[in-house]
């Protein structure tokens, strides 16, 4: 079936099978292997991308179904900018380590915190129970999340220092 | 003249971290070539049968299916089905329990692999394996411990019985302590079967050269020279012919790496078809497919003297590892009896650990493989003898500590083992960190209000401490190449599996270089890089990887000095080396300059002698005995690692590995029902620990007492924080519920199993 | 874990959908969130799906004096969302919140979850407990069909393979009513291994008035308890009364065992439950989450 949609701001298009996953058009035919397949049974998170403004898994969507929206990959976090704020307070705060989980948690946090800028540790913390993470306990997660509100609230331009 | 040793120690940030937050790591179901196709590896659904034929004609009429390989197919190409051998602990005992890298004649668990599909995509291939008919007579599933040990079914009939191995740890004369000891008491405790689930999966492409006769495989992890030179070998290639390429990893904690019967059959597929094959394990392949670990019970005893010295600990382990012995099956049941002592001088030891196969997943290393266990075995006995005997935990463990003077402090003598595997703590100062901890934690404080009512839960306290082996020899390979453009090239043989390794190491080179850490490119794992490599498992890829670093950053400076003075005209001593240049008065040659000239070293980096990192670890628990939940109200670990050399990582792999010591204890547990069939098959019922289940941990390292036995005086750490927690928990458990007269010894503590412990206690005062 | 084969169409309108679903084989797709995971592991692998995720009539959200009224492709997210609904509704509110996680709560629906009926389901057990109704409509019209009726056994609803749910209607919450909604779950987000869903009003002299008890998680549907509702009519609530509830609790349900929790447990577990729910009620009601 033949989709259109815009991923990353840009617009896309493919022909793909109705049974393949938003996730898989993404990595396999768009090549952004950002979003990762960690379970693809809906548990893990590790395939979390924004599809209309709201965070969802890309394993439990179909490709047909993300036909005519707006789909933004952790490739698309960044914008022109190398880390946004989001990304310098997880290297900031060492909040991750093999990586895998991350692209997931980036694009959960980012929904979250697009919404939600006051968000508190236990609203974060309750959102993250979304997104396994095998490696790093969770603890520096919530530290560089807590840290990049500022990046989110309107009234200040504070941006996270990422330098060493 | 910069000063050295300015990153190591630093919390620098990662260098890796860029592409993995911008979405740019490679992993293995990342790559891609022209024309490459799809593996799904079909599999037994049955535990024990004889596998009488394997229909293949539905699947391979599938449009897109390319081919279908079975256990024929590789005979006709290699004469035989290759067997996995072991890789530690290579003992014969082994050689009748080892897994043929696709089923032969007979299916051992519910999981094997029994064919392979190609296809052209993904999807296709695993509608094919569906239509793969599998004729398989049921044998008795041998479900359990108890049903091997009976011996009526065997899994291998050629073997002398379902026992391939017992490990015995032994120390003076344990008989002659327990007939004279004031106290002893034998007690019985079980740790339920789990496993390291790494958030990737597995996966390897593979990549057939015909006409160079050349393979290269990516998705390589953890020991990828071992597991090149065993391909190579079942390929009937050269070593040269064959190299495995290491990519981005998504944890492996122990369990990824090893060589598992598909790091065999893809390359086959890559073969058979000529063109790059991709395999990615799926998650439910995955609960029957990637290493367990853990599944042993115990009935161990403890004698003392009256005034709580422990003069003897003896004792047998059971370990159910599954359905073969896999490369390092026996490194958890090995590590289990010599291990239980823990950081304690226990003068007689006498303790077996014998292994038997069922008809499972078969068994492997997961974080401090056969430690977590012993360490929860030994310190839910400590508690229990200290509780007998009227004395304070916190003061028996204190009494009963290898101390300093001792050090370094030879553990238990494995019988029938190769004596260089005997191994001794290295040096520490225990009794120093358990006084930190207590004091961080308020110990003697907190401990008033142990067994408080309050709210409707009981509070507990409870201590576990540890050792925690590292630096496994015999070598590690490093290269070190100058490059045109003024960086420095540092390969390793050691993997990157999310520990950050390029970060550590780079530092490690930076500062012995003196060159600022964007210009070092960190290698690793690949055997393209060095000619010898060993990886990383059992804590030692900063001690290994890290000296290897060092030794042959100064390897380096020698051979840029013999270089340059040969340049300059002037004897090597004369050539000052640093900043990125060497230079003797005027005369300056820049990195960048030497590489030019091609300057580059290779050396390895020897060590026979393990280190012992070490810690203690005290928890607050509250207990809700209507439901059995506990929650954790405050864990803290104080650990000595000898020398850090990022405290960034270390503290997070310390973070991590006691998240995943919680998850053994409480969330985590592979079930199977009697006929062998796997129960938890998905993440709804295999629970992972999530970020609301423990928030409260904190962890201090300490450098004491740098490592006597390797230059950067470093010691492994990142297994330690998972370790204790096991008896540390049980003992804040059985302390929160002392007035019931609850001992919890059986893992997991999940609210169920708690509620039935309370409930009969209840009903036996009653 | 890639899905099965299917065929996939996306009808414009409601009708177009329900002539679809006539085929064999023809499953409704709105959030996916239930349905993919079962085609991820190939216990369901329907031929065709027909998508009516775009059907905006299906959207709506209304509340008024005759009640509340979702439209089945209401999200968890949109009640969320909706001051006015937690306002109106404050029980389906404080359920919706333990609804598996923050991804799967922005496309999992009310028709989805109602369609699927998972024995531990949060929002069948609010239902029952309303006495809400669910409109279908089929090759026949539409019908109503009470909550009662309308869940059967596990997994298993009164709807006809070829009937969509349109919507979910509850009647009037009175503002002064009591409720509260809780459960025991292993981790935040999993199915509750015991659950209970319940409210009661209070008549002038602090007696309840019309309690209504629904457990769910511990047994083999959400059901309703009547031999509790029948004790707690008219008694005022205090602690001795709280705690023989919950030992009758206890004894009322037959509990499910699986490899989670044996059955015994879950008993008793139920029983707290229901003994903490009331107590928690006469300060305040609301949730709570173990």
């Amino acid at each position: 079936m033949f989709i259109e949609m815009m991923v990353n701001g840009r617009r896309v298009s493919g022909d793909v099978p109705p049974r393949t996953t938003l996730a898989d058009f993404l990595r396999g035919s768009l090549h952004l292997t950002g979003t990762h397949l960690g379970c693809e049974h809906g548990v893990c998170g590790a395939c979390t991308v924004i599809m209309d403004d709201v965070a969802v898994r890309g394993c439990l969507t179909l490709a047909v179904q993300a036909d005519g929206c707006d789909v933004t990959t952790v490739e698309g976090l960044a914008g022109d900018a190398d880390l946004s704020p989001l990304q310098a307070a997880f290297r900031k705060n060492h909040a991750l380590q093999c990586g895998f989980c991350t692209p997931g948690i980036l694009t959960t946090m980012h929904a979250l915190l697009s919404s939600e800028p006051d968000a508190d540790e236990a609203r974060i913390r309750e959102v993250l129970t979304g997104n396994i993470c095998r490696c790093t306990g969770y603890i520096p997660i919530i530290k560089a999340v807590l840290e990049a509100r500022d990046a989110y609230r309107p009234t200040q331009k504070v941006t996270v220092d990422a330098a060493e | 003249m910069r000063l050295s040793n300015t990153l190591v120690g630093a919390p620098v940030q990662r260098v890796e971290d860029r592409r993995f937050l911008r979405g740019e790591g490679t992993y293995v179901a990342d790559v891609t070539r022209e024309g490459f196709c799809h593996v799904v590896v079909v599999r037994s659904s049955v535990a024990h049968g004889t596998l009488r034929a394997i229909g293949t004609e539905a699947a391979r009429a599938l449009p897109g299916v390319l081919a279908v390989v079975t256990a024929a197919d590789i005979i006709a190409a290699r004469g035989e089905v290759p067997k996995i051998p072991l890789r530690q602990q290579v003992l014969d005992e082994g050689l009748p329990y080892l897994q043929p890298v696709i089923a032969e004649g007979v299916v051992r668990y519910v999981g094997e692999p029994v064919a392979v599909v190609v296809a052209e995509d993904a999807a296709v291939a695993e509608d094919a394996a569906a239509l793969i008919e599998m004729d398989i007579a049921p044998l008795p599933a041998v479900a359990g411990i108890e049903r091997a040990a009976a011996g009526d079914v065997l899994l291998f009939p050629q073997s002398p019985g379902n026992r391939p191995m017992v490990f015995t740890a032994e120390k003076g004369d344990a008989a002659d302590a327990f007939a004279r000891a004031d106290y002893t008491r034998r007690e019985c405790f079980s740790v339920q079967r789990h496993g390291a689930i790494p958030m990737e999966t597995r996966g390897l492409f593979a990549e057939w050269d015909d006409a160079a006769g050349h393979l290269t495989l990516h998705g390589a992890a953890k020991v990828p020279f071992f597991n090149r030179s065993l391909l190579a070998k079942m390929l009937g290639l050269g070593r040269d012919a064959v190299d495995l390429i290491e990519v981005d990893v998504g944890g492996g904690f122990g369990a990824r790496g090893e060589f598992y019967p598909e790091d065999f059959l893809i390359p086959f597929c890559a073969r058979l078809l000529g063109r790059p094959v991709r395999w990615v394990e799926d998650r439910r392949e995955h609960f029957t497919a990637m290493n367990h670990a853990r599944e042993m019970s115990a009935e161990v005893e403890i004698a003392c003297t009256r005034d709580g010295m422990v003069i003897g600990l003896r004792g047998t382990v059971d370990v159910d590892i599954g359905a073969y012995v896999r490369t390092n099956g026996f490194t958890g049941p090995r590590n289990v009896a010599q291990f239980m002592s823990g950081p304690y001088r226990i003068p007689n030891i006498a303790l077996d650990a014998a292994v038997y196969v069922t008809n499972k997943t078969p068994a492997g290393t997961y974080r401090g493989p056969g430690r977590f266990e012993a360490s929860f075995f030994g310190e839910r006995l400590f508690d229990m003898a200290a509780h007998d005997l009227g004395i304070d935990p916190a003061e028996f463990r204190r009494r009963n500590l290898v101390p300093e003077a001792q050090m370094p402090y030879k553990l238990a003598k494995m019988r029938h083992i190769d004596p260089s595997a005997d191994t001794e703590c290295d040096g520490g100062a225990y009794e120093i960190v358990l006084d930190r901890c207590l004091d961080a934690f308020g110990w003697f404080e907190r401990v008033k209000r142990q067994g408080a009512l309050i709210d409707g839960r009981y509070h507990g306290y409870g201590l576990g401490m540890f050792i925690e082996g590292g630096a496994a020899g015999p070598r590690e390979g490093c290269r070190i190449s100058l490059e045109q453009d003024g960086r420095v090239t540092v390969a390793v043989g050691s993997s990157a599996l999310g520990q950050g390794l390029e970060t550590v190491l780079s530092q490690i080179a930076s500062d012995a270089l003196e060159v600022p850490l964007e210009r070092i490119r960190l290698l690793h794992g690949s055997t393209t890089l060095v000619q010898e490599g060993f990886g990383s498992f059992h804590s030692r890829s900063t001690v290994m990887g890290g000296n290897a670093v060092a030794q042959a950053a100064e390897a380096l400076k020698i051979e840029i000095r013999k270089v340059a003075a040969a340049r300059f005209g002037c004897s090597d001593s004369d050539v000052v080396v640093g900043e990125g240049m060497a230079r003797r008065g005027d005369d300056v040659l820049t990195f960048a300059d030497l590489g030019a000239l091609g300057v580059s070293v290779e050396t390895s980096f020897s060590n026979s002698k393990h280190t012992y990192s070490y810690g203690a670890h005290a928890v607050h628990v509250a207990v809700d005995p209507k439901t059995g939940h506990v929650a954790i109200l405050d864990y803290l670990t104080v650990e000595d690692v000898g020398r850090i050399i990022n405290p960034a990582t270390l503290h997070g792999q310390v973070l991590g590995s006691v998240v995943q010591g919680l998850g053994s204890v409480f969330l985590e547990e592979i079930q199977y029902d009697g006929d062998g069939q796997i129960m938890t098959g998905s993440f709804a019922d295999y629970l992972m620990p999530t970020a609301e289940d423990f928030p409260a941990i904190r962890s201090i390292s300490l450098e004491l007492r740098p490592c006597p036995n390797n230059p950067l005086g470093a010691k492994g750490a990142g297994e330690g924080g998972l370790i204790a927690v096991g008896g540390a928990v049980g003992n804040a458990i059985a302390a929160a519920l002392r007035s019931m007269k609850v001992e919890p010894c059986h893992l997991p503590f999940s609210p169920p199993r708690l509620w039935r412990l309370i409930q009969d206690s209840r009903q036996a005062a009653a | 874990m890639k899905l099965p084969d299917i065929e996939y169409i996306r009808p414009s309108t409601l009708d177009e959908a329900v002539r679809l679903l006539a085929a064999p084989d023809a499953k409704v797709l709105a959030g996916g969130q239930s349905l993919l995971p079962l085609m991820a592991y190939r216990l369901a692998a329907p031929r065709i799906l027909v998508d009516i995720g775009r059907l905006s009539e299906l959207r709506g959200m209304r509340s008024d004096a005759h009640g509340l009224v979702l439209g089945a492709l209401v999200r968890w997210r949109d009640i969320e969302n909706d001051p006015c609904i937690a306002a109106a509704h404050p029980l389906l509110r404080e359920a919706v919140s333990h609804v598996a996680h923050y991804q799967i709560r922005n496309r999992g629906t009310v028709g989805g979850s109602l369609a699927h009926a998972d024995p531990a389901a949060e929002l069948p057990a609010v239902a029952l407990a309303c006495g809400a109704g669910i409109v279908a409509i089929g090759p026949t019209g539409r019908r109503m069909i009470e909550a009662a009726d309308f869940l059967e056994a596990p997994l298993t609803t009164a709807l006809k393979s070829d009937e969509i749910i349109v919507e979910l209607r509850l009647p009037p919450w009175p503002p002064t009513r009591r409720f509260v909604f809780e459960e025991f779950v292993r981790r935040r987000g999993d199915f509750a291994l015991a659950g209970v869903c319940l409210f009661y009003d209070l008549d002038g002299e602090g007696r309840m008035v019309s309690p209504c008890v629904v457990a769910f998680g511990a047994t083999e549907i959400q059901q309703r308890i009547s031999m509790l509702e029948e004790y707690l009519a008219g008694r005022r609530l205090d602690e001795v009364v709280c705690a023989e509830a919950g030992e009758m609790a206890s004894a009322a349900i037959d509990a499910v065992e699986d490899m989670h929790a044996p059955q015994d447990y879950r008993r008793a577990l139920f029983g707290t439950l229901v003994e903490r729910a009331l107590i928690r009620s006469m300060t305040s009601g609301g949730g709570h989450v173990h």
